[in-house]
């Protein structure tokens, strides 16, 4: 398990990175590193098909930051900056949520179960039945697509939503020359 | 009980990202970690030491998996976070479109 520890203060230092830089394509690229990682942590604890899709997504992402960065700014003119007044109240409710944040956290790891042993009380009976109901070999695709389809709907119905807003968005409002592409 | 601190803290710079930054896309990237962080987790939770990944491979085998319904959930919230990456991403674009700025503090005076 040490590589997961590796990795885990490799992603940690890169989201200070994405967070901090000045340039903005340098922080999207950190945030890649961050996802990437996240692709090879879901490797080290056997999700297969989780380090498949994160792989594919993450690229997708870089790629839209990059589209949108390189079409409008990547100079980030707020890193540099003194503190200013603006900044106080939110710097002391982000304070106030962290140490409460904190308490809850101390409270929920106790009631946990520890780092690699899980409950397993719902997913017992998926690994006992869920080959013989639902016919997939693989029991991540037999969950999605079986026993909690209604999620996969749901899943299906915010995705829709979110490219037809994506779409709405970046249309072009002098619609003269799309207008045979578009409606 | 490391790895899950891990993720915790790897949440709160997210959130400080969202809250104390003044760049958009800063924001957008702050999103983007805590999502990242939520999913680890889901898939941290449903590790078990010893198992292997839940694909049957022999009919007979040892059923000796890891969890699979965390991971099933994250499997839909990862495609989800990058649709919404996504919108963020577009609205961002429109604001600059505008604005000709990232910075939320210059956006706050309503043009026109």
């Amino acid at each position: 398990m040490i590589e997961l520890y590796v990795l885990l203060v490799a992603m940690l230092a890169a989201a200070i990175v994405a967070i901090e830089v000045k340039d903005l394509l340098a922080a999207a690229v950190a945030m890649g590193i961050v996802g990437f990682s996240v692709a090879i942590a879901f490797i080290l604890v056997q999700a297969p098909d989780l380090a498949i899709v994160q792989i594919v997504v993450e690229i997708l992402a870089v790629v839209f930051f990059a589209a949108v960065l390189l079409r409008t700014t990547h100079r980030d003119s707020t890193v540099s900056r003194r503190i200013t007044p603006v900044m106080v109240f939110p710097s002391v409710v982000f304070g106030f949520f962290v140490v409460l944040f904190g308490v809850i956290v101390a409270i929920a790891l106790r009631e946990l179960p520890a780092f690699g042993s899980p409950a397993m009380r719902v997913a017992g009976e998926y690994l006992a039945i869920g080959m013989e109901q639902t016919g997939a070999a693989n029991l991540v695709a037999s969950v999605i697509l079986d026993f909690r389809a209604y999620d996969t709907l749901g899943e299906a119905v915010v995705l829709f939503t979110a490219v037809v807003g994506v779409l709405t968005v970046v249309r072009q409002l002098g619609r003269k020359e799309d207008k045979g592409r578009e409606e | 009980m490391v790895p899950f601190l891990a993720c915790i803290v790897l949440f709160l710079f997210g959130l400080y990202a969202v809250l104390l930054k003044r760049n958009i896309i800063k924001i957008i990237i702050g999103f983007s970690i805590m999502e990242y962080a939520v999913n680890l987790f889901f898939a941290f939770a449903g590790f078990k030491r010893e198992a292997l990944a839940p694909i049957i491979t022999d009919v007979g085998m040892v059923r000796n998996f890891v969890d699979p319904l965390p991971q099933a959930l994250v499997l839909t919230s990862i495609v989800i976070a990058l649709a919404t990456t996504a919108l963020m991403l577009a609205l961002a674009m429109r604001i600059y479109e505008k604005y000709k700025t990232f910075d939320i503090a210059e956006i706050r005076r309503l043009k026109g």
